[in-house]
């Protein structure tokens, strides 16, 4: 089998954005000093006009895209997950909201995947701070193709919406023919009935390559893709776990707050099976190549196959 | 500004600060202090400067206000009742289980409000961004924020004044509240924030300074605003804490403590010989 082609989505994001923009006069972007890292320098290249550098002032953005969007623009305030979910969390709670303003929040460098930067930059609390404010949609698309279709989702959609991009190229897995995207919805990317694996993000490629290794090996895993972590797509869970009567969560995120916690917590009060929970366990990440770090973290194929096998 | 307009304002902000005691003591908690000295400047904006439509409160080319120090509600609540954005008799249900009338402003529920506030810091921000958005639609319309003296010792506020010079945004008037007070005492012994009207200079902004209660100043530094072209505008307004109701002046009590029923009494009848007094005039 070739190569497959791998794209950061943080590009995705960037090229996305200068094609909806093309079409859409009212899309602003606004972001704190990181256009080059976030790619929105993608987007003011084509409409300089319509892009906002705020430097590095993540509160003030939050609130100014709050202002922009309470008079009729859709803005994406853009800047790395930790700054934007962490640092800005209370502007982004009671300026955006709270107010239920039309504000798209593209986060990139979300997860230890950010690599050499470490630990202050390497955000695994984002889903857990977005997911706790109210009426607040939380996307974290698997690859290229998911990531360009959830950032025209995100437009179109009237609300606040927390995206998060990563700045590792992984593999396109997805067909964009026949690809259809919508928020709240996840998808099967393989049948099985003896366990379910539920991933989001980068950890979707990997739960898939597992479910590979685990069918092979006499296991029928059913692999889940859940891009919108908020809200939970319940149905498509449920189902699942009645099915496969086990359930495993793979997150690039801390354990704590996340998908595992959102799973875990429908599963608990409708349809309580085994669970096993695999992302980032409650510890800071570090500096180092980001596969080498993935790895190391569990956050691999292997490891996902090894806790499926295992419980 | 003709000695019949002046009159009606200053009526109209008796009627302003009747409101706010009515507000804060139908709520039984709220903060007085900061919305009665800040009770000329919500009839000035409400009465004269600001291009409303009460029938239309979404009309899309009105200028917008934005109350970064949200906890007065009770004084934009009052301006906009008088000025007809909702009746009256809903100020006493402020903060009630059942009112629209939240304590802090909420743009969904009280028609009027331009923008959600309460955290301090964050309102200047907003109308920065919407300032800056009316120019990219190419709306005539203004932004107009008010801050207290001890919000601005949130850093945010100093960014927000950075982005909005840095975008010429001249279409946005801040003004800042100097009544010197906050809650754990006087704003210069709990962290000065002083300087103030340098400060803004030194950001870049035009920048004026005034007595909040007197309306011909305020009605020169709104036409300066207004006339100041590439910058934005900051009007410092020295204020009384608490002013019109004699014993809630410069007491810094009295910035978040509601009137029992008998210092409502005491204070409406205050405010009502001050409206009599206007009226006879």
């Amino acid at each position: 089998m070739a190569e497959m082609k791998k794209i950061a989505t943080r590009d995705s994001y960037g090229a996305a954005l200068a094609a909806i923009g093309a079409e859409h006069e009212d899309l602003v972007v606004f972001d704190a000093d990181l256009a080059g890292a976030t790619k929105t320098s993608v987007f003011r290249k084509a409409f300089p006009d319509r892009h906002f550098d705020c430097g590095i002032a993540e509160g003030n953005m939050m609130a100014v895209a709050a202002g922009a969007a309470a008079m009729g623009l859709v803005p994406f305030a853009s800047t790395f997950a930790m700054f934007a979910a962490g640092r800005a969390f209370e502007q982004i709670r009671n300026s955006i909201g709270y107010p239920h303003l039309n504000v798209k929040i593209g986060a990139t460098h979300g997860g230890i995947s950010v690599g050499e930067d470490g630990a202050s930059h390497q955000c695994c609390e984002d889903f857990a701070l977005m997911r706790s404010i109210p009426g607040m949609v939380v996307l974290c698309p698997s690859d290229d193709v998911e990531a360009r279709a959830a950032v025209k989702a995100a437009y179109e959609y009237q609300g606040p919406v927390y995206l998060r991009f990563g700045r590792l190229p992984v593999p396109v897995f997805h067909n964009e023919a026949d690809f259809r995207f919508q928020i709240g919805k996840g998808e099967v990317l393989l049948e099985g009935s003896d366990i379910a694996i539920i991933a989001t993000g980068l950890m979707a490629w990997e739960a898939l390559e597992a479910g590979k290794l685990l069918h092979q090996q006499g296991i029928s895993a059913r692999v889940i893709n859940l891009c919108t972590i908020k809200p939970l797509d319940e149905e498509l869970i449920l189902r699942a776990a009645r099915d496969c009567g086990r359930v495993v969560t793979c997150e690039e995120h801390s354990v704590i707050g996340g998908l595992g916690e959102a799973v875990s917590s429908l599963l608990g009060e409708n349809c309580p099976v085994p669970l096993r929970r695999i992302g980032v366990n409650d510890q800071f990440g570090h500096s180092g190549p980001a596969q080498e770090l993935l790895r190391q973290f569990g956050l691999s194929a292997e490891h996902i196959a090894e806790v499926a096998r295992s419980f | 500004m003709t000695d019949s307009e002046r009159k009606f304002l200053m009526a109209m902000a008796c009627k302003v600060r009747l409101g706010i005691l009515q507000g804060t003591h139908g709520a039984k908690s709220g903060h007085p202090g900061g919305s009665l000295s800040a009770a000329e400047l919500f009839t000035y904006l409400y009465f004269k400067e600001l291009r409303i439509d009460p029938k239309n409160p979404k009309w899309e080319d009105r200028d917008r206000f934005v109350l970064s120090k949200g906890h007065t509600a009770p004084g934009l609540y009052a301006a906009l009742a008088h000025r007809g954005f909702f009746p009256e008799e809903r100020l006493p249900t402020l903060r009630h289980l059942d009112s629209e009338l939240q304590g802090h402003p909420n743009m969904n529920t009280v028609p009027g409000v331009d923008m959600s506030t309460g955290s301090l810091g964050q309102g200047i921000s907003a109308a920065a961004g919407m300032a800056l958005a009316a120019k990219k639609m190419g709306k005539a319309c203004r932004v107009y924020a008010l801050l207290g003296d001890g919000e601005i010792q949130e850093g945010q506020v100093w960014e927000a004044m950075m982005f909005a010079r840095h975008y010429r945004l001249d279409n946005l008037c801040a003004v800042i509240d100097n009544n010197g007070l906050q809650i754990d005492g006087p704003v210069d012994e709990v962290m000065s924030p002083y300087p103030i009207a340098e400060k803004l200079r030194a950001f870049g902004w035009e920048t004026v300074e005034i007595d909040g209660h007197d309306f011909d100043q305020l009605e020169a530094a709104f036409a300066k605003a207004r006339e100041t072209k590439g910058v934005p505008t900051g009007i410092v307004m020295k204020t009384t804490k608490g002013k019109g109701v004699s014993f809630m002046e410069n007491q810094a009590g009295w910035h978040g403590k509601a009137p029992n029923d008998q210092e409502y009494e005491a204070a409406a009848a205050e405010i009502k010989g001050r409206l009599a007094e206007v009226e006879a005039e």
